[in-house]
């Protein structure tokens, strides 16, 4: 393609216009104006990324100017003219103890995850350091048929993340086991698809927390003599059962519309019924099924940061509550760290299925 | 028609007693097909009878709706008969079998699996007992005799729509069918390819001795492929028209049959049925 081909001037996009046309002729797909191209996805992302991170300075230093405002004024009803510049001239200096409590600014986010990213790497050295300290001891113990000490101090951040992937990856899984193969019974019997019909329905719009309890008043006497992690367990077959139903609804479906032409050719051709499945039906539902589990798993991880809060079981979800809980004056930047992170896993976890999805369907036209 | 099969039907040889009877493929007996519908129900045919010679090639035509498809859906087994019977052999149709090979309009191959898989498919529900070598020599060489050599392992989905109707005319050769049930096969081609399958066709078809019905809109595609012509009456209720015996030689070329004296004698007949 002609580099000289732009957009603003008549003359070239006369040219642009003909020679799009010779290419349509040609049905090959003309290669794109590349400053188009570099405008749209590059320049403007950045300008949005850029913008948003203004707006939301912006916001902050509003949001700051009236805590620190109404944190003055309460001085001055209470403790008179002197306390009030006191704290004027604290707040003014960046003194920690008297910094209003508010959204935190990007700059603030960001010193925050350095400072968390920081953290992690204190705690692993540490982990490390223990854990060549106590081999030689562990090894003794374990020829002595006793436990091994393990490192009980506190996870890091980054541990805390690899948790939360951890139970939302075992929920998925546990709504693939359950929800596939029933959505394939379901799909196949006219019958049993209406007749679980409103089981589906009833269940469907459930909200987390009453799985979560739900759950946990089975699995607390189940475990009640075991040492299992019950936390883990309740977190993540709760995770499992709210967020399986999207999977069991497509597969279902999936199953039950395969193009009549295909079962016709399996009809003429006398296909057994296992055949029928394996060759025809499951085949040509998987795109279906796949969209399914995408859902599936986006909710897993939407639901699991309610339930880890709920459950008390470690993760992400424990972080942001315990950070809202702890009140430190960098908690809430710490709040702001969570939150992006969950909402980039999130949209990572969705890539990954997407290319599976891609991979998996037959007419590559699934879309994000 | 009869009299010319006979000259080449060695099968019949062995079974003098019962030659008449014998030589019908299929047998459509006051046939009547009600589709239930909101409004009451629609007959949409009645007191249909047809028979099919073994080894003939039938082609039938007739207006949009009338209920060709029905028709041939219902000799596949694929759509249940309301009155009357259709027997293949003597034995009555109960539903779908591979003695009934079937194309449709459009080639409903599966679409994740190659050309290869496509024919297998079938193939390996047919003779379970050959071995796996010998399943594949067979696929392999009725998508050789459709002229896919090429395209064994490409996935269905990446063949051009006259590729994919050459697969599905090579998945139902394949099964060795005693009767080929053809829906408007080539209905959504463009007339080269068209022309290029109808020869592949009826080369196949004249090899493997087998019986053919094929649904068309075409009346030259009609006349060039049958023995017979079979016309169908509008409906609703509808039954045979007209049949029209084409007494070209075999094997035909377009050249000839478009220069016979009779051309246009038998396309003037189906145009003058189709426009009464
Ligand atoms: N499942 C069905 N239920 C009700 N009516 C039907 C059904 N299938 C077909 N019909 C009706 O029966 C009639 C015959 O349909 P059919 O598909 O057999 O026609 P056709 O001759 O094959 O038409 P075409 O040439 O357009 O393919 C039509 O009027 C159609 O609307
Ligand atoms: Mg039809």
């Amino acid at each position: 393609m002609k580099q000289s081909v732009t957009v603003n001037e008549p003359k070239d996009l006369k040219a642009g216009v003909a020679l799009k046309a010779f290419f349509s002729k040609l049905k090959i797909k003309p290669p794109k104006f590349e400053v188009k191209t570099i405008l749209r996805k590059v320049v403007v992302p950045i300008v949005s990324i850029l913008l948003f991170i203004g707006l939301w300075h912006m916001g902050s230093k509003a949001l700051f100017n009236v805590e620190a405002n109404y944190k003055i004024e309460k001085a001055l009803t209470d403790q008179g003219q002197a306390a009030a510049d006191a704290t004027k001239a604290c707040i003014a200096s960046g003194d920690l103890s008297c910094q209003p409590n508010t959204l935190p600014s990007p700059s603030q986010v960001w010193a925050s995850f350095n400072t968390l990213l920081a953290d992690h790497k204190t705690i692993s050295a540490d982990k490390l350091a223990f854990k060549e300290k106590t081999a030689a001891l562990n090894e003794k113990r374990i020829a002595a048929g006793k436990e091994p000490i393990t490192y009980t101090g506190r996870p890091s951040f980054v541990d805390q993340i690899g948790t939360s992937l951890k139970t939302v990856f075992a929920g998925f899984l546990l709504a693939l086991v359950i929800a596939v193969p029933i959505g394939i019974i379901i799909g196949l019997s006219e019958t049993l698809r209406s007749s679980f019909n409103w089981l589906i329905q009833i269940f469907k719009p459930v909200s987390p927390v009453v799985w979560l309890l739900l759950v946990f008043m089975i699995v607390k006497t189940m475990t009640k003599d075991s040492n299992s992690d019950s936390a883990f367990i309740i977190s993540f077959i709760s995770v499992g059962l709210c967020a399986m139903w999207a999977t069991l609804v497509n597969t279902a479906m999936g199953v039950a519309t395969v193009d009549k032409d295909y079962i016709n050719v399996a009809k003429v051709l006398k296909l057994g019924a296992l055949q029928k499945v394996f060759k025809v039906i499951l085949p040509s539902s998987l795109p279906l099924i796949f969209t399914g589990l995408r859902i599936t798993l986006s909710v897993a991880w939407m639901v699991l940061i309610a339930i880890e809060l709920l459950a008390q079981s470690p993760g992400l979800g424990s972080f942001v509550w315990e950070e809202f809980q702890n009140g430190a004056n960098d908690s809430n930047s710490k709040i702001i760290v969570a939150m992006f992170l969950i909402g980039i896993i999130g949209f990572l976890l969705d890539r990954i299925m997407l290319v599976v999805q891609n991979a998996v369907s037959f007419n590559k036209n699934a879309s994000a | 028609m009869i009299a010319e099969k006979s000259t080449k039907d060695t099968v019949l040889d062995q079974e003098n007693g019962i030659v008449f009877p014998s030589k019908i493929m299929l047998d459509l007996k006051d046939l009547k097909k009600v589709y239930p519908t909101p409004k009451g129900d629609y007959v949409v045919l009645e007191d249909l009878n047809l028979q099919i010679m073994k080894e003939e090639f039938v082609t039938i035509i007739g207006h949009s709706g009338c209920g060709k498809t029905t028709m041939l859906s219902m000799i596949a087994g694929l759509n249940p008969i309301t009155g009357g019977n259709i027997a293949v052999l003597g034995n009555p149709v109960k539903g779908p079998g591979p003695d009934r090979g079937v194309i449709f309009q459009s080639p409903s191959l599966m679409p994740w699996m190659t050309a290869l898989q496509n024919v297998l498919l079938g193939v390996n529900r047919v003779f379970p007992h050959a071995t796996k070598a010998q399943r594949k020599d067979i696929a392999q060489y009725y998508l050789h005799k459709v002229g896919l050599d090429g395209a064994f392992h490409k996935k269905a989905s990446e063949l051009s729509q006259g590729m994919q109707q050459r697969v599905g005319i090579a998945r139902a050769f394949a099964i060795k069918p005693k009767v080929l049930l053809l829906d408007e096969p080539f209905g959504m081609l463009d007339s080269l390819t068209r022309g290029e399958l109808q020869d592949i066709l009826i080369e196949i078809w004249n090899k493997e001795k087998i019986t053919a019905v094929m649904i068309t809109h075409d009346v030259d595609e009609a006349i060039f492929l049958a023995d017979r012509v079979v016309m169908m009456t509008s409906g609703p209720r509808a039954k045979i028209g007209d049949v029209l015996k084409i007494d070209f030689e075999r094997p035909r070329t377009r050249k000839t049959v478009l220069e016979h004296e009779n051309y246009y004698t038998y396309r003037k007949h189906l145009i003058d049925f189709l426009e009464h």
